[in-house]
């Protein structure tokens, strides 16, 4: 059985794991540099960005996930995932994880009371996804090599830069597994392509 | 926007899913959000009392004066929530319209209303609420809570009262779970639960919302004790500036609630932390100032 982490030093893991168990995948909590080994793929959860950056930097796992990304296994981030994975964030000099080339601004849409649904059109997913957004970030600049899968009124909210996958929003929170199933079909094809030993 | 809902269900509820394993600070200046911010809150709760200090002057407390929490939300980018008074519909109303992202209908403050909760559905800004048994919870839930946390007993710095809370619901949905559909209605009417969300509950074999613990979390321990229990995140009142060193007993309770289970780190991150908040005996408290009865 294919085996996928989720980062969980915080936010919606529990969400991520039932729907990878849907979709037949067992799914790993990750909260130390040991349980990435062994894994073929990996979400980053939706939580609080600057909450997971002090924990990656408490438990030293900003190295081990770098060289997790560096693998070419497939990487998803969700939300405070797709913050962690973007190589610059508007308004700050840092970035975390920082290997997805494009740019995200952070809480874009607004603060709670502006959080909503709407119906997405995602590239190679399908139509009338339900989006679900909290004060969700946007991707403002998708650099060379990054696919736009889909906007949302002129803003891009997901995107796919070889196996890095990344979204504004929280597929977790619906009953929809078409986003899951389109991650664990790019993890499968990784792992096809692997070379046996 | 075309198509697109706020104030959902799934948005609100939602947000707060986004909030488990981590740990909301109260605050009362920007400097104290920042403070928690970089520490690792995953939100700050602005006041412009911790619940000690309401308890020491004394009187009515009501919802905070705006400019503080103004202030708290433009120092962080961090979720900020605050109070509103017990069926106080118009404080309530009043930080919707400020853009608060998280409104607590709280017993720390004096109830407006002795007979009425917020009807909290009604609003596009989420709420949460304090409970100490199902049939409390499931009332909250009821009215749209879309975030619990136990009452505990606010501002003593004794975590008595948040261990029988949460232990109390978390047996209560137990029993609840493995009840068969034709015993709900009875368990509805003895609990003073709506028959729908124990039905909920029963079919998703836990409360629809998350539980925080709240009300008496003072060390790194009491944080993890209460995660230990089947707390989904912790709130901590007085405890982190009331402390002798908040940034290091902040950082601590973060980490705390993340790894309940890594003794030798608790061990570690629990050392040198200085004095905690002095703690009171709740037997020590007359009835009236008993926060956690307001509220029904």
């Amino acid at each position: 059985m294919l085996k996928v982490g989720i980062l969980a030093l915080q936010g919606a893991v529990r969400e991520h794991a039932a729907s990878l168990k849907r979709c037949g995948v067992e799914a790993v909590e990750v909260k130390a540099a040991d349980d990435l080994k062994g894994l073929d793929g990996l979400i980053l959860p939706g939580g609080e960005s600057t909450t997971m950056r002090r924990l990656i930097d408490t438990y030293d796992l900003m190295k081990p996930l770098k060289q997790f990304v560096s693998l070419d296994r497939p990487v998803f981030g969700t939300c405070a995932g797709l913050i962690l994975l973007a190589e610059r964030i508007a308004g700050s000099d840092a970035c975390h994880i920082g290997m997805m080339n494009i740019t995200v601004e952070r809480n874009s849409f607004g603060r709670q009371v502006n959080s909503f649904e709407a119906p997405l059109n995602i590239k190679d997913v399908g139509r009338s996804f339900p989006g679900v957004f909290i004060r969700a970030p946007h991707i403002s600049e998708a650099g060379a090599g990054v696919e736009v899968m889909c906007e949302y009124e002129g803003r891009i909210v997901m995107a796919r830069q070889n196996n890095l996958l990344g979204c504004a929003f929280h597929p977790e929170l619906t009953g929809d597994q078409r986003v899951m199933s389109y991650f664990v079909k790019m993890v499968r094809e990784a792992f096809s392509a692997r070379p046996k030993n | 926007m075309g198509d697109s809902k706020v104030g959902t269900v799934v948005v609100k509820r939602g947000m707060a899913e986004m909030q488990k394993g981590g740990v909301i600070m109260d605050v009362v200046n920007a400097e104290q959000a920042k403070i928690a911010e970089a520490a690792g809150a995953v939100a700050v709760m602005a006041l412009e009392r911790v619940p000690s200090d309401i308890r020491k002057a004394g009187g009515v407390a009501r919802m905070a004066d705006p400019t503080i929490i103004e202030e708290v939300m433009k120092a962080v980018s961090i979720p900020v929530m605050a109070k509103a008074r017990i069926g106080h519909i118009t404080e309530a109303r009043i930080l919707e319209a400020m853009g608060v992202d998280y409104i607590d209908e709280s017993e720390v403050l004096t109830p407006a209303d002795e007979e009425f909760h917020l009807l909290k559905s009604s609003y596009t800004v989420p709420f949460v609420c304090g409970c100490r048994d199902l049939g409390e919870a499931a009332r909250r839930i009821g009215e749209g809570a879309s975030m619990l946390r136990t009452k505990g007993e606010p501002g003593t710095g004794n975590i008595v009262e948040a261990v029988r809370h949460m232990r109390k619901v978390n047996a209560q949905v137990r029993r609840v779970v493995n009840m068969s559909e034709d015993e709900l209605m009875t368990e509805a009417k003895l609990l003073g639960a709506p028959y729908e969300v124990l039905l909920e509950i029963k079919k998703l074999g836990r409360l629809p919302v998350v539980n925080f613990a709240a009300g008496g979390v003072a060390t790194p321990a009491d944080a993890a004790l209460m995660m230990e229990l089947g707390a989904d995140g912790v709130f901590v009142g007085s405890g982190i500036f009331k402390s002798e060193n908040p940034a290091l007993f902040a950082k601590a309770i973060v980490e705390a609630t993340t790894n309940f289970r890594d003794y030798k780190l608790l061990a570690e991150i629990s050392k040198g932390l200085g004095t905690p908040m002095t703690g009171l005996e709740i037997a020590s408290l007359a009835p009236a100032d008993r926060m956690q009865d307001r509220g029904w």
